[in-house]
């Protein structure tokens, strides 16, 4: 199919899935999807001819005929399946979502006096003012066709509210799960946390088989005054799977976010990573780490936006890639004319385990105020030779030695997820995933 | 124990060492002293394994096995130890993860059970005490911001938990202020016996005030050009390595 077949192909699906919503065709919401529906038109799918996707060519998703998933239903998930992809105690808040709806029958929502979690398609209605108010406000869809689809097809993802100086204890899990191939899933997720208040939240994206399908989130993060968000992302998507990831972070004075992105899974992967800054004194930090072996490719474009003074950010991007993958990174940090005072710190560092593989790393840093404190800095290269032969002159073999300080560059972004079930899966994960990587090597 | 002839080695196609013959038994002390590049460290590095060093001629028996034939952590499986004159700083790992990887892969060499954590803690805590260690250093990374003086109590603390029958320490008092030297001098002191030998790696004869060594070794230019007793060493301190070099120029 060429591209405008595809775009012909995405508005037929569009058309059915109006006729499929009784009754909602003058809501705010579908006022929304009809708007994202018409700038997918005009914009089309992004080529490297893009400024913004110069290093990652989509062409294989745009290609494939991916149908979005309308309803919900359990897609032959069972309780079984669910063991693989959570983590904790019974504790924790669980909200499950296959193909991108909600599921009643797997989660587990504890509620609690001042917390809302649950379903974005409930809270439509019943949480209508809030939804209106801050859903697709944020994360545009007339700048990135990925966005405009997924506004297009909303439905449901996650809502999740935290009221005035709430602190809920608990981490909450997000676990999108995709059962099926040749589908597309656009996850659309909500949270607000109101002033004072702290949260910490995991989303997880994972597949049941190793299907070809394309995971499109995005998710919204409205962040009151002096409001802490502590946010972790698991993405382990199918090794056919594709992978866009948009999240944003609207940031009011003296909040507070840490966000951690982990990518291990996904053929072709593009994280959209955004924090504004739009309050004086508030602080983000952004890191992420990404294993990629193969032919997998894993973008991460990063967004860090001042528009007021005092405001901090800092950023840790780590790659290891193996095999033929490829790795991209793009840090935007812009400093806008008000934001006097600034201090922000990015570093981007790869580890190359084979000849093969690649990066293309660029920070991109645009400043118009004069009293600022940026840095920046970025390291390729491969393990180093010193440290493996002082392991070995200690008894420790070869291969262990590369394992041992491939994880230890690893360690440092896994060091900092909050959630210490996930921390602890995570060191799991990567060794067992190190080792599968060797062993494809030798 | 270790028997080291004609041993020819060169790095990036030079040749470093034109020919060295030692030879070391259990129970010994041997120092090796030489001004700077007369290919002390090169000799401690090809002892060790490592890689850049090409050996050209000449070989090197351990316990009368072709020690060059063995992989650097071969090597220390059977019992060899460096002590590295720059200890390398590795983020990310922690010293007790990464010593406790070393002893397990060297007991499983020698066909023992891996030591559980309890064991491996007892063990740790009272080698530490040889070395006078913080225990703090153990959850830090291996030797990253470390002082110069605890990266090197790191290396006999390490040769202390692995117990090495040959360890060859290279410059380990280069850096080392008069009271980390002795805590060194003396952890290594403590740790010999008569079934393990030591080399000691050295520019400066200070070292071996502490670590007296049963025979002096002067490198020179890539030659082991004469051998003593401890009074070598202190002929050394005193007159330089000139007068060597003379008496070489006119044997030859």
């Amino acid at each position: 199919m060429n591209e405008t077949q595809n775009i012909q192909w995405y508005k037929a699906q569009f058309e059915f899935f109006e006729k499929s919503l009784n009754g909602e065709s003058r809501s705010h919401l579908h006022m929304l999807r009809r708007q994202a529906m018409v700038a997918f038109e005009s914009l089309g799918f992004p080529t490297t001819r893009h400024e913004e996707w110069r290093f990652t060519n989509i062409a294989p998703i745009a290609k494939a005929e991916l149908a979005p998933v309308l309803d919900y239903s359990g897609a032959g998930v069972a309780e079984a399946d669910l063991a693989r992809f959570t983590f904790g105690g019974p504790e924790g808040t669980r909200a499950v979502f296959i193909n991108g709806h909600f599921s009643p029958e797997f989660s587990s929502l504890q509620t609690r006096p001042g917390v809302r979690i649950g379903s974005l398609k409930e809270a439509t209605t019943r949480d209508a003012e809030i939804v209106n108010r801050h859903l697709a406000r944020y994360v545009k869809s007339d700048e990135n066709a990925f966005t405009a689809l997924s506004t297009a097809f909303v439905r449901d993802g996650a809502f999740i509210h935290v009221d005035r100086n709430v602190e809920v204890v608990n981490p909450i899990h997000l676990v999108f799960i995709v059962a099926g191939s040749g589908i597309a899933v656009s996850p659309r997720n909500l949270v607000v946390t109101e002033r004072g208040s702290k949260v910490s939240i995991v989303e997880t994206y994972v597949s049941l088989a190793a299907t070809q399908y394309l995971t499109n989130a995005v998710t919204e993060f409205v962040v009151g005054e002096n409001a802490t968000v502590e946010h972790d992302k698991l993405q382990d998507e199918s090794l056919n799977g594709f992978h866009i990831g948009t999240i944003h972070f609207q940031q009011s004075a003296g909040s507070r976010v840490v966000s951690n992105a982990i990518n291990l899974g996904g053929a072709i992967v593009r994280n959209n990573i955004t924090a504004v800054l739009d309050g004086e004194g508030s602080e983000a930090t952004l890191n992420g780490l990404s294993l990629a072996t193969g032919t997998q490719h894993m973008d991460n474009h990063t967004t860090i936006d001042h528009t007021k003074p005092n405001c901090a950010s800092h950023e840790l991007y780590k790659a290891i890639l193996d095999g033929k993958s490829k790795g991209v990174f793009n840090g935007k940090i812009f400093v806008r004319k008000d934001a006097q005072k600034t201090d922000a710190k990015q570093t981007n560092k790869t580890l190359l385990l084979s000849d093969e593989a690649t990066i293309d790393t660029k920070p991109q840093l645009e400043i118009f105020a004069d009293d600022v404190k940026c840095t920046h800095g970025a390291t390729v290269g491969h393990l180093d030779d010193e440290q493996k032969f002082y392991l070995r002159s200690r008894g420790i073999g070869s291969r262990e030695a590369e394992d041992l300080l491939t994880f230890a560059f690893a360690s440092d972004v896994i060091n900092r997820v909050h959630v210490e079930a996930l921390r602890e899966r995570l060191d799991a994960m990567l060794h067992e995933r190190l080792q599968s990587g060797r062993q494809s090597r030798e | 124990m270790l028997e080291v002839r004609n041993l020819h080695a060169s790095v990036n196609g030079n040749e470093i060492l034109h020919g060295v013959d030692l030879k070391v038994n259990a129970g010994e002390v041997h120092a090796i002293m030489g001004p700077n590049g007369s290919g002390k460290s090169t000799l401690a590095g090809v002892l060790a394994g490592r890689e850049a060093y090409t050996v050209t001629e000449g070989q090197v028996l351990y316990y009368g096995k072709d020690l060059l034939a063995l992989a650097p952590e071969e090597r220390a499986r059977e019992g060899l130890f460096l002590a590295f004159q720059y200890p390398v700083e590795i983020p990310g790992v922690t010293n007790t993860y990464f010593l406790k990887a070393a002893l397990n892969a060297i007991r499983k060499h020698r066909g023992l059970e891996p030591l559980d954590a309890v064991d491996f803690l007892a063990l740790v805590k009272q080698k530490m005490k040889l070395v006078e260690m913080e225990t703090d250093l153990l959850n830090r990374s291996v030797n990253e911001g470390f002082s110069g003086g605890e990266k090197k109590r790191n290396e006999i603390f390490q040769m202390a938990v692995l117990e090495p029958k040959l360890a060859i320490l290279d410059e380990t008092d280069s850096g080392l202020d008069i009271d980390a030297l002795r805590i060194v001098a003396d952890g290594v002191n403590k740790l010999r016996s008569k079934e393990n030998a030591t080399i000691v790696v050295t520019h400066y004869q200070r070292l071996l005030n502490y670590i007296v060594p049963d025979f002096v070794h002067v490198l020179l230019d890539g030659r082991i050009v004469k051998s003593g007793g401890k009074e070598l060493a202190l002929q050394l301190e005193e007159r330089g390595y000139d007068w060597l070099r003379e008496e070489v120029e006119a044997t030859a």
